[in-house]
Parts: structure tokens; sequence; C-alpha cells
């Protein structure tokens, strides 16, 4: 009876299941630790998670699209890297449209492999993932680099700025959410992206140009780490030359939990961002009840594998089920 | 015939919902032993649910399962399995890289110590079983070696590792040729001798008046009523289903042709077609019948712009064209709904609307903007002119009838407003109400002006809707015939690649 119980109750909360653990993590931390929800605490969680949650945007749209992207990290140390670099070398002005288009190309050549070539995703943009570290690393001779004046530039903006006294990395992040979540719910190209991660064949059979739609994701990713790179650069005002190392996976943990599907065709901006912000409460809440950094990592892996395993369930009808 | 009064299997006041749908409505069946009892029903009146509960992949809501004369409750087909109830798969459920005997005993493999497999007992049992289905392969092929209709006897042959109670044939006949569903008729025979007794999932009547004992028709997740088949007729079967008498006349009606639409001049692309003529009028419904492989669907796919031929002319309203990509031929009035349904026409995940207006979402912005009622306009337009029953634009096409589904693809192409409209398999896997609308609605079109090609592998099918048949055989146009000098005999003979002494 009551495993009927739970079997017929589980899919109904599974499919809310993203928004139920976060008010449940929220009220549970909460008791935990006094600092948790104060604004001060909430307001330095949303200003950490916003470099992650710009990446998880565009990665968002490319699951979407039907493929994957795990060289965003790389690709944020390559982009931070250079507008730092050439900070100090051409002054931002010119630093950060060169380090946007730079990182556009890496973008491009991802979207040229996989959209047009049609290779497979995981192989390509993991190999992109280290070839991408390699780049780095020649371009700097493995040196970190950063910004000689870093009180006298409006580059700082970006990372320590705030309007209102709320910091400019959450309005950056809200503006690209509020803007993706438009072109993707209410555009064309959205409902074309829906399509082609839906059903490549027949979106095809439908005369949408499906290599130029996957073409465009990869290339949205890139401008998204583009902007999460001038975000991060101005925050730091240097750059280590593996800054971005490990960021992919996180980014992608995010995108799962907001319940965006790996199958593609499937999935939401919005939710996106609720997957960031519960993952970054998470990673800060271990943090504030004296847990060691590294635990984060565990917890946070245990948290996308329920977070999984809910949205398969929601999917099949039952928590367990001997078929797809 | 075995004697025992009890049922071998029995249903009783099944109920199933689903989240929005009551898919079963307190349905009753049984199947003696010795029995082939036919279940008829259009698609979505809940067959394949009535089945997978009986298979135990769902569990009924309400209502009990008899196996001989004790209830019983199962709740993965290993335990229906286990009960003797073996469900034969209208999609093979295979895995192709293994061997035939390997997939017969899939899951209770023979095992010798330290779990080994015992590879010479598990070859002489499938042997047996093969053997005792005529087939004329034996247990160590490999599955992805064998043609569809030998992989449809290792499926059968999977149900006869266990003492079969009862056995539930869905389609089994979908994918075989003449000669092949002799050989399935024995075997069902050959069952229903041994007292098994039989399901029989169909749509093709003649197959279920040759073969059944009785027929129990379903409708919309109801019960519907038994029949004795020896006492019934098709009309009043086909009545029971779809709730009225079907028109299945030709429509005679001469159609006034207008001006040739399309044309096409020696198009080749070895080894797929070679040197294909042949022209379309608008106001003229053209069929191309062959046997799968024949080519048609690549001739198709070429006018689509999904293939590109090696040579030859494609005219449109006698200017030559050139068809690179599916936006040229979108661009050029031609619009194609493709063979397969759910794999070339329809993003499953999708709503219902969405999918409708798919190859026109560019056109439909305002602004940057797609225009939500211009969408809702366009699909309400055409569900209405085309009947299509689904609660809302928001539906998922997924769960919607294979009907349904169609006639969403149909429309999704008529919105374009083509002038060509190409129409690859319009029925396949579609039941009898829904098939004889999609006739009516291509003659229908056909009368509204567009130019239509129909390619089709019944013939009957072919008949109904065609002005003229263009006969292909091997990548070859061997005739060409018009509707009223067309006899059987002649398009047999013509798709078989036997040469007429007239070729037109």
């Amino acid at each position: 009876m009551l495993l009927n119980r739970l079997k017929a109750g589980g899919p109904a909360i599974a499919k809310q299941g993203i928004l139920v653990a976060f008010i449940l993590f929220m009220i549970v931390f909460s008791f935990m630790s006094d600092r948790f929800l104060t604004p001060d605490n909430i307001m330095s969680v949303f200003r950490q998670s916003a470099i992650i949650g710009v990446m998880a945007l565009g990665v968002t749209i490319v699951v979407i699209g039907g493929n994957l992207d795990l060289s965003v990290g790389s690709m944020l140390s390559f982009a931070t890297v250079l507008v730092v670099d050439l900070h100090d070398k051409v002054g931002p002005e010119l630093a950060i449209p060169i380090m946007v288009l730079a990182t556009l190309c890496l973008g491009a050549i991802n979207g040229f492999l996989i959209g047009i070539l049609r290779l497979n995703s995981l192989i390509v943009t993991l190999g992109m993932l280290s070839a991408i570290q390699g780049l780095v690393l020649i371009y700097s001779g493995g040196q970190n680099v950063d910004i000689v004046d870093q009180r006298g530039t409006w580059f700082a903006i970006f990372g320590r700025g705030s309007v209102l006294g709320i910091a400019a990395p959450i309005i950056i992040f809200g503006l690209l959410a509020i803007l993706f979540h438009v072109i993707m719910t209410t555009t064309p190209f959205g409902r074309k992206v829906y399509a082609v991660g839906g059903n490549p064949t027949a979106s095809v059979f439908s005369g949408i140009p499906r290599s130029r739609i996957v073409f465009t994701t990869y290339l949205i990713s890139a401008l998204c780490v583009a902007v999460a790179a001038i975000i991060l650069g101005s925050r730091v005002m240097g750059s280590q030359n593996n800054v971005g190392q490990g960021y992919e996976l996180q980014v992608l943990a995010a995108v799962i939990l907001g319940g965006t599907s790996l199958l593609g065709g499937a999935g939401s901006i919005l939710k996106t961002v609720l997957g960031v912000l519960m993952l970054a409460f998470i990673q800060n809440g271990l943090i504030l009840m004296g847990q060691p950094y590294y635990t984060q990592w565990l917890v946070t892996w245990v948290v996308i594998i329920v977070a999984v395993w809910l949205d398969v369930a929601a999917k099949r009808g039952r928590l367990f089920s001997p078929i797809a | 015939m075995n004697e025992k009064l009890e049922p071998a299997l029995r249903l009783k006041g099944i109920v199933k919902t689903f989240p929005g749908v009551r898919a079963l409505d307190g349905v009753d069946f049984e199947v003696m032993p010795g029995e082939v009892h036919a279940l008829l029903g259009e698609n979505g009146a809940g067959k394949s649910t009535l089945m997978k509960v009986l298979a135990g992949m769902y569990q009924p809501d309400e209502g009990q399962i008899i196996i001989a004369g004790q209830p019983v409750r199962m709740t993965t087909p290993i335990e229906a399995k286990a009960q003797g109830v073996v469900l034969i798969h209208q999609e093979l459920s295979l895995v192709p890289e293994m061997s035939a005997a390997e997939n017969i005993y899939l899951g209770e493999l023979p095992l010798k110590s330290f779990g080994r497999v015992d590879w010479t007992t598990l070859y002489e049992r499938s042997n047996a079983i093969l053997e005792r289905l005529n087939c004329n392969f034996r247990g160590e092929v490999t599955v992805v070696n064998l043609s569809i209709a030998n992989q449809q006897m290792v499926e059968i042959a999977r149900a006869l590792t266990v003492d079969a109670r009862v056995v539930v044939f869905d389609e089994p006949t979908a994918s075989l040729t003449d000669a092949e569903k002799v050989v399935l008729f024995e075997i069902i025979n050959d069952l229903k001798a041994r007292g098994v007794g039989i399901v029989y999932i169909s749509h093709r009547m003649d197959e279920i008046f040759t073969l059944s004992d009785r027929i129990t028709v379903l409708r919309d997740g109801s019960y519907r009523g038994t029949l004795t088949t020896a006492d019934t007729n098709e009309d009043e079967v086909t009545r029971l289903m779809i709730g009225r008498s079907l028109d299945l006349s030709r429509d005679t009606a001469t159609p006034t042709l207008g001006e040739t639409v399309l044309e096409v001049r020696n198009l080749t692309c070895a080894p797929l077609y070679r040197d294909i003529s042949f022209s379309v009028r608008a106001g003229e419904v053209v069929g191309f019948y062959g046997l799968v492989g024949a080519g048609r669907t690549e001739i198709a796919e070429t006018l689509f712009g999904l293939r590109s031929a090696d040579s030859g002319e494609i005219l449109i309203d006698g200017e030559k064209v050139q068809i690179g990509s599916p936006p040229d031929a979108i661009a050029l009035g031609i619009s194609l709904v493709p063979e397969n349904r759910k794999e070339q026409g329809l993003v499953l995940s999708m709503n219902c609307r969405d999918n409708m207006t798919l190859p026109q979402v560019q056109n439909l912005a305002s602004g940057p903007f797609v225009s939500s009622s211009a969408e809702n306009e366009i699909f309400d337009k055409y569900r209405e002119k085309l009947e299509i029953k689904t609660p809302s634009w928001r539906q998922t096409v997924r769960v919607l009838s294979g009907g349904n589904q169609q006639k969403i693809v149909i429309g999704k192409w008529l919105s374009m407003q083509p002038r060509v409209l190409i129409v690859d398999e319009p029925t396949r896997g579609i039941d009898v109400g829904s098939k004889s609308e999609i006739h009516a609605l291509l003659r229908a079109l056909a009368a509204q002006g567009y130019a239509v090609i129909v390619i089709s592998s019944e013939m009957p099918e072919v008949l109904r809707v065609s002005d003229r048949i263009v006969a292909m055989y091997n990548g070859r146009i061997m005739r060409e015939f018009t509707a009223d000098l067309v006899t059987e005999d002649s398009l047999v003979q013509a798709i078989s690649g036997i040469k007429a002494t007239e070729v037109a």
C-alpha cells in the first residue's frame, strides 16, 4: 500500500522536483546556520553564482538543441587570460572586442565540427576542452596575468560595480537570463532549437536548417563564456591560466538540475537559473556549516544524481521501472 | 477443440487511466483455450494499453486478470510470461548483434556451473523450436543478418520457450510477404490445435476473417461487443469499430485537370533510380506503386531537396528548377509528407500547434516574436478542416493516435499552400476508419487543384486514390496506367519486373 502510494505520489512531486528540493534545502540550511538567510549572504551567493550562471544559459541552449558543450571551462580560462592580458597592452576598449571575437571563433570551431560536419558533440567539446587549455598555456607561456592599475580602469565596473546596491554581475546575469528566456520561448529561432533538439530528422524534413541552428547555439555558448570572462577578469583583475578548470561540470550540473533533458528538445532557461542558484546555495550552505570546501563536490554529485533520477522517474511514471 | 469451459485468460472490468485520459473504461475480454480471438479497434481505441496491462507492463486501476480460473497480479513482463502469457510485439524487440538462439532465450539462458552459458543446450533447444516453426535458418545466426520476416519468427520462437497458455500477436503481418504470412498462419493454427489461446490484433480484415473464431471490438477505450466470426461480416465489424459504415467506393467523378505543374525528365540517381520521367497536373493524383526498395521514396526525397540527382531535369510550371535543399523545395511549392511519421514527420515532444507551424515559423513572426495568434489561426483552421481530434493545441503529439498524428503532418504541409503535395505511405499503421478519411482527403485536395503524388505499397490504396498509376520496379518506371485501364494483374506484373508488351 505504502509502496503504491510512493509510486503514485512520487512522480507528481518529481515534476516540480527542482522547486521542491530547492525549498527543502533552503529550509534545512536556514535552521543549520543563522547567517544563511541573511540579505548579505543571499546577495553574495547571487553574485558568486553569476559566472557559472551566465555560462549555464549558453550551455542550456546547446543542450536543448540536442548537444553538449564541455569546452566552456577552458574557454573561460582562454577568454579571461586574453582580456586581462590585453587590458594593459591595448586598453579595455580594444581588449574586450578582441577577446569576444576570439572566443566566438572557438565557438565557431565547435559549431562547425558539430553542426556542419555533424561530429559527436561529446568528443568534439571534450577535445576542445583540452585543446583550448593548451592554447592558453602557449599564449601565456604558463605565466599568470594581471592588471597593474586596478583602481584606475573602468573595466572594474563589470565585476566590482553596482547599481542601486545590486552588484553588476547579478544584473548582467539577470538581464541575460531574461533575454535568452524570451529568445527561447517566443522567437522563431528558439522554436527551431527545440525542434532540432527534439527530432533532428523531422526538423530537416520541415525545412529547418539544422546545421545552421546547431552552429548558432555554439556561438551563443561562446558569447556567454565571453561575458562570464569579462565579469571574472573584472572582479579578480588578473587570471590564472587554468581559472576555468572544472567549471564545465558545474555548469552542466546546473543545467541538469534545472531539468533540461540531455536528450535535447526540452528544457528551460528559467529553470536553469533555478538550478544555478540551488547549486550555489548548497555550496554556500556547506561552507557556512563549516564543511571543508571539497565536501561540496560530493554533495553536488549526490544532488545531481537525485535530480536526474526524479526527472526520468517523472517521464517513466514510476520511481523504479524495468522498461524505458 | 478443447472442450474445457474455463477460459485460458479472462479480463474483467479493466480500467486504466492516464492523466487526462481514460484509456480503458471497464473492458471485458476472454480467450478460450484453442481459440483465436481477434481484438479490433481504431488506433487509440485502447488495444495496446490493454495488451500492456496483460503483459504486466501497466497495472490496471480497477478490474481483474484471471488466468486458468485464478486471479493474478502481474507487475513485469517476465511474471506474465511465467503465468503463460506471452506478447509478440508489433515492433521487433530483438538484440540485433546477438544470435537467434540467444535472443530466443534472452533473460533465461541455460547455465552450467559458475554461471557460464551452456551453449550446447542453448543451440539444441532453440534449433528444436525453430524447426517446429519450419524456419530455414539455425539458432547460431546473428539476428541482424536475418530478414524482417525471419526476425519475426525469432520473436515467435521466443514465445514458445515456455508452455504458453495465451499468445498475443500484435500486428504480426505488418512486415511479412504473402508467402511468409502463410507460414505464420500455419504456426497459429498449430498453436491453436495444441490448446493455446491466441489473441490476434490486426487492422487487416481479410486476415481476421481467415483466422479468428471470435472478434472483440474496442472503441474509445471501452468494450463494444464480441462477435462470432462465422456469423458476421466486415461491414458489421467496421460499423462497431468506427460507429458508422465505411464508404469504400472510388470517387468516380472525372477530375477537371489543370496545367502540368510538375514534370520530371530522365532523372537518375544511380543505383537508386534511373531514367525517371513523369508529370503531374493540377487536380490530379498520381500513384507510385512498387515494392519496398523500388526507388519511389528516393525520388520523393530528390524532389524535396534531400537528395541530389546525378542527372535529369525537374520542371515546375514548365520552368527548369534546381532544388538543393528542403527550403528550396518549399519555396517552389513542393511539400513532402514523409514515410515515417514519428521519425521524419513530427517532433514528438512538441505540441500539436508548434508541429504544424514548424516549416513556416520564420514567416509567422511579428517583429522578433512568433505571433501566437497567427499560429493558433492556422492550427484551428486545419484542425477543423482535417477533423483532428485533440483536446487542445497544447497537447504533445506523442500521445495522439496514429491517424491524428498523420493529419497533423498533412495539415503542416497543407498550411504551406503547396502546389505539389507528395505523400509517402499516407496510411501506414493507421486504422481503417482514419484510412478512408485520409483517402477521401487526398481526393478532395486534388479536386481543389493540388497536384498530388501518392506513394504506396498497398494496392487497394493506390487503386482508390489515383487518377494515374506509375508502376516501379528496381529503380525504373515499368509502366504507367490510367485509372480506368488498370487491372490488378497488370499492376502486379509491372512491379515484379515482368515486361509488358506495350510500355506507356
